[in-house]
């Protein structure tokens, strides 16, 4: 009897030129964003290298910035930068926990997607449109009726008054910060839904099933177990505040001042940047300078960011 | 024929090892046509049963029948997801507790639930003990480190964590944390318990320890109880209820039900030829 042989099919090579090439050219292009990032970090670098010079560590410290003396320091534009990025986290995170605590577990079904909806599209506003808003619209409104307001209940308590004085010209650091919260309010309020939709339902049922009210699961079950992600979100809203250019640059007054007062005016690294660069001749000391500041804030950015990275891989792991 | 023979022999040795459960108390809960909807789906049809006082209720069936269902519908854990609703009549010290108006956080402290997976809260051993008592009761230290105690000594969990009281609870095993579970329901003093297929996840020895302190609670408590465990069903309970699409098919003492069932269907399924 004989037995049917099995025809082996020609099987094709697993290997060919196509493939090769493709695989080199994703590589490139992963590569190519190494190229990129290190190529801005030491370009930026070695532009300021003239400023860290001639001003050495004192370019930290020095509040300065008279290109008439050719004396340039960073303190202003660093100070201005963190305080109105760490106010807006301050005005931005109850608000951002208020909606995504809302939308999570409160809100009816079928207004969660209009609600949702909205928060993503006002992570899509351009920020130069919140730049020109808050010029026409929330300058006024702080110019007219929160600031004197302010200026005239808290200004004259000691040591707080401090912080609610002089004239209200609308602008300022509150102002900004205030702008600047209403951008980050979507990402931050974006990434605590996502992570509070993370607890498994069976956890919360435990909870509700003790006799949790709705707050109580959300304060001893949901945030204890997205603590770490709730942080991170915080700090990604953070380092977007830090870098905002074109909104605080409308609002903030501009001025190369520290004022103890919130409704003072100052300035960011960005805004300093954005408007001083133009008037910045190449090779000019000035222009070093700017170029320096520009190193200051992807330093400061990194940081947040990795800080960022890092707790939210901790969550991942655990 | 021969299935009959069968049966008869299994009754015999049923009432040979019957648990001295002839009657049954009564009722702690009383179910009365209760219907249950997810959406338009019709969950559970014309419920009507007797949860008795201080006695263990076995629910068993094929999965998706309506078991688990009904645990939700007992503490009214289906009242978070939109959509899910109850009819019916669930009567509870003469208060209707499917009804609007109740107040579920109270409801829910008097009737505890212990789900399928461990689910110890993100916190120590001790809060987690705590935690439900203190959304309660006003409570001094002594008071609680007491009530702790208590709890944990119940649930037979006390002996291996009484020095960690302090440190996570999702450091624990699986059968621990289950147990946990179950100091940390009755810590609350509850009236009635459910456990949703308590021990599913666990490995028999823990299984094994979690059946004898369900022996041991419900001298206190009335307990409900979902397997899918036919010898746990016979071990633990002493009224039984064989749930089938949705329906009550038929209920029984334990001993009636596993040696002499009056349905066709509850005798297939109990013998294993389906489900």
């Amino acid at each position: 009897m004989s037995q049917t042989a099995v025809v082996h099919p020609q099987r094709r090579p697993s290997f060919s030129p196509g493939d090769a090439i493709f695989a080199g050219a994703v590589r490139i292009a992963g590569i190519l964003v190494l190229v990129i990032l290190s190529a801005i970090i030491i370009s930026l670098f070695v532009g300021g290298l003239p400023a860290f010079r001639a001003f050495g560590a004192g370019f930290l410290t020095d509040t300065d910035w008279d290109p008439v003396k050719q004396i340039f320091g960073a303190a202003v534009p660093i100070y201005g930068t963190l305080i109105t990025a760490v106010l807006a986290i301050v005005l931005a995170v109850p608000l951002a926990f208020g909606t995504a605590f809302y939308l999570t577990e409160l809100a009816p079904n079928w207004f969660r997607r209009p609600i949702g909806t909205a928060v993503e599209l006002l992570a899509a506003v351009p920020s130069i449109i919140y730049g020109m808003w808050g010029f026409f619209v929330i300058v006024p409104i702080m110019g007219n009726y929160v600031q004197p307001f302010f200026i005239d209940t808290l200004g004259d308590i000691p040591v707080i008054g401090a912080l609610f004085q002089g004239p209200p010209f609308g602008t300022g650091i509150l102002t900004s910060a205030l702008i600047l919260a209403i951008m980050i309010l979507p990402f931050i309020a974006a990434t605590m839904r996502d992570v509070f939709l993370t607890v498994p339902p069976v956890f919360k049922e435990a909870a509700y099933g003790v006799g949790c009210t709705t707050w109580e699961v959300m304060r001893s079950i949901v945030l204890p177990y997205t603590r770490v992600s709730v942080v991170g979100g915080i700090m990604l809203g953070l380092g977007r505040a830090l870098g905002e250019t074109m909104a605080v640059t409308f609002v903030i007054g501009n001025t190369n001042r520290i004022s103890t007062s919130l409704f003072g005016p100052g300035n960011t690294i960005a805004s300093i940047v954005a408007l001083e660069f133009p008037e910045s001749p190449a090779g000019s000391l000035k222009l070093s300078s700017l170029l320096a500041l520009g190193f200051l804030l992807f330093v400061i950015s990194f940081i947040v960011l990795a800080i960022s990275r890092l707790l939210l891989r901790t969550k991942v792991k655990s | 024929m021969t299935l009959q023979n069968t049966t008869q022999a299994k009754a015999n040795v049923g009432q040979m090892e019957a648990r001295s459960v002839s009657a049954l108390n009564q009722p702690r809960i009383a179910i009365k046509g209760l219907d249950f909807f997810y959406g338009s789906n019709r969950a559970l049809k014309g419920i009507t049963l007797n949860l008795p006082e201080k006695q263990v209720t076995g629910m068993i069936g094929p999965s998706g029948c309506g078991k688990s269902t009904l645990l939700r519908v007992l503490n009214r854990m289906y009242d978070l997801y939109p959509g899910q609703r109850a009819e019916g009549e669930v009567m509870m010290d003469g208060e209707n507790v499917i009804a609007p108006g109740v107040d579920l956080n109270q409801l829910r402290s008097r009737i505890g639930m212990v789900f399928q997976k461990p689910t110890p809260f993100p916190m120590s051993i001790y809060e987690n003990i705590a935690f439900g008592v203190k959304l309660h009761e006003k409570l001094s230290k002594s008071q609680m480190d007491e009530r702790v105690e208590w709890s944990l000594s119940r649930a037979a969990l006390w002996g291996e964590v009484k020095d960690r009281l302090n440190s996570s609870a999702m450091g624990l095993s699986g059968g621990q944390q289950q147990r946990l579970c179950i100091a940390r329901t009755i810590a609350t003093r509850p009236e009635v318990i459910l456990l949703d297929e308590p021990t599913s996840a666990l490995d028999p020895i823990s299984t094994l320890k979690i059946e004898e302190l369900i022996d041991e609670l419900k001298h206190e408590f009335t307990i409900a109880i979902v397997t899918h465990n036919m010898q746990q069903a016979a071990r633990c309970a002493d009224q039984v209820a064989f749930f089938y699409i949705g329906e009550l098919i038929e209920v029984g003492t334990a001993t009636q039900m596993f040696t002499a069932p009056r349905e066709k269907r509850t005798q297939e399924y109990i013998t294993g030829r389906f489900g």
